[in-house]
């Protein structure tokens, strides 16, 4: 399942995007390890797997939490250079910003 | 002393089938929806519908999810001890007491809206009270794909009752209301719920009518909306669950903007759009069962949840049952 968890604002939309198959074969849960906002956990979904989700209470305060490892890292993208993206091995987060 | 009229009050709505008998019924199992605005109740029997309920969410989410159930089940005897399964989703799914399991409202969602709407439907909007999502589902009311921006109200069942209070007009009749006008128009600028009572009055010292900034307010929600599905492109059919589903001056509008009709509940649907998670839980609650009987069965076991078989049979009912309406 591809989920997309997002902000707006004025310029635009901006989501983190989780590819959960991918998450099925994780084992180090590298991205909830490394995130300095804590904005991941990882949770048995409804088909009685275990994988990456945006926690609850990151889901309104995207653009807050990440707004230090956008400031340090450049933008997220595909390039994989944000601390999340970077410890995830499958390539199973993106941000869009 | 006069009474306060609350504009944004919502009729809650109760149903019980009138011929279907639970003490009959092998399985009762019972799907919780605790939202942030409204919490619905529905039971089915052997997976029928038997009943539901919905109510307004009060600051105690267990306590709403109870208010639920018995909305749902007390004008038909049943009592919490009857119940073979039950599912909490929602916001509040982790504060429903009596729940079996929880499973997230995408997936509740999902498949409420593939049972309402049919295998055909693919793309569902999910207008709920304080967040908005775009899911694509296959035909089975599997979630492929989801999209949920929760930056603040506007869109949502809560904006749509500030406004409502804002311009004192009936919840239920803003939708008809703002088509009551003789032309189209431009949708406000901003429907953040923070600036809504002060815009509106403004429209209104400017001569505009009220019917005409509801127009403008139901035009704005729909754009943002529309934005969100048309980041997943929708892909026929579409289907409109959450309370807004039930405001045609919103879902008209987005209708027109993405070129795309939504799939109705035929008129005489005793279905609702604002049940589809909870409907969509309690068939998760139907199969779950089923699947612990299985297991328990083999394993020469019982059953999770009280393993309640109200009637006294052994089995539940086949994969065909259905929900009626
Ligand atoms: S590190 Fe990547 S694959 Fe592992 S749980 Fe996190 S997002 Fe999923
Ligand atoms: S950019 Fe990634 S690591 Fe940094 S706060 Fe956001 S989600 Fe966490």
């Amino acid at each position: 399942m591809i989920a997309n968890y997002g902000y707006e604002d004025g310029s635009g939309f901006y989501y983190i995007t989780v590819d959960t198959d991918i998450c099925i074969g994780c084992t180090e849960y590298g991205c909830t390890k490394v995130c300095p906002g804590n904005v991941f956990a990882v949770e048995m979904d409804d088909y009685d797997d275990f994988v990456c989700t945006v926690a609850e209470g990151a889901r309104k305060r995207l653009r807050e939490l990440c707004s230090v490892c956008k400031a340090q890292n450049g933008s997220g993208g595909t390039e994989r250079k944000l601390p999340c993206t970077a410890a995830c091995p499958g390539g199973a987060l993106r941000h869009s910003w | 002393m006069t009474e306060t009229q609350h504009f944004w009050r919502w009729s809650e709505k109760t149903y019980q089938a009138p011929d279907l008998d639970w003490r009959a019924a092998s399985s009762i199992t019972v799907g919780v929806d605790v939202g942030s605005v409204s919490s619905q109740a529905v039971i089915l029997a052997d997976g029928k519908l038997l009943a539901f309920n919905s109510t307004r969410t009060g600051s105690s989410s267990p306590d709403s999810a109870l208010r639920a159930f018995r909305g749902a089940a007390e004008p038909i005897g049943l009592t919490l001890d009857d119940i073979s399964y039950a599912v909490g989703t929602g916001y509040g799914r982790v504060n429903v007491p009596f729940a079996d399991r929880t499973i997230t409202e995408i997936a509740c969602h999902a498949r409420g809206a593939n049972h309402m709407g049919g295998p055909s439907i693919r793309t569902i909007l999910d207008m709920g009270g304080q967040d908005c999502k775009v899911i694509r589902i296959d035909e089975r009311g599997k979630v492929l794909n989801f999209i949920m921006n929760d930056k603040c109200a506007a869109g949502t069942g809560r904006g749509m009752e500030v406004i409502a209070d804002v311009l004192s007009v009936p919840i239920e009749d803003i939708g008809r209301r703002s088509f009551e006008i003789d032309e189209e128009p431009a949708a406000v600028s901003n429907v953040c719920t923070v600036f809504a009572k002060s815009e509106a009055t403004s429209l209104l010292r400017a001569g505009w009518s009220v019917n005409k900034v509801l127009a403008a307010y139901c035009a704005a929600m729909a754009q943002r909306v529309a934005g969100l599905i048309e980041r997943m492109q929708v892909e026929r059919e579409f289907f409109i669950t959450g309370g807004i589903g039930k405001n045609i001056g919103v879902t008209r509008r987005i209708e027109r903007l993405i070129g795309v009709e939504a799939i109705k509940l035929p008129a005489d649907s005793v279905l609702d759009p604002q049940i589809a998670g909870a409907l969509g839980a309690s068939l998760f609650a139907h199969s779950l069962y089923r699947k612990a009987q299985k297991e328990a069965a083999a394993a020469g076991g019982t059953a999770p949840g009280n393993g309640g078989t109200p009637g006294g049979a052994a089995e539940p009912a086949g994969e065909g049952a259905g929900v009626a309406g």
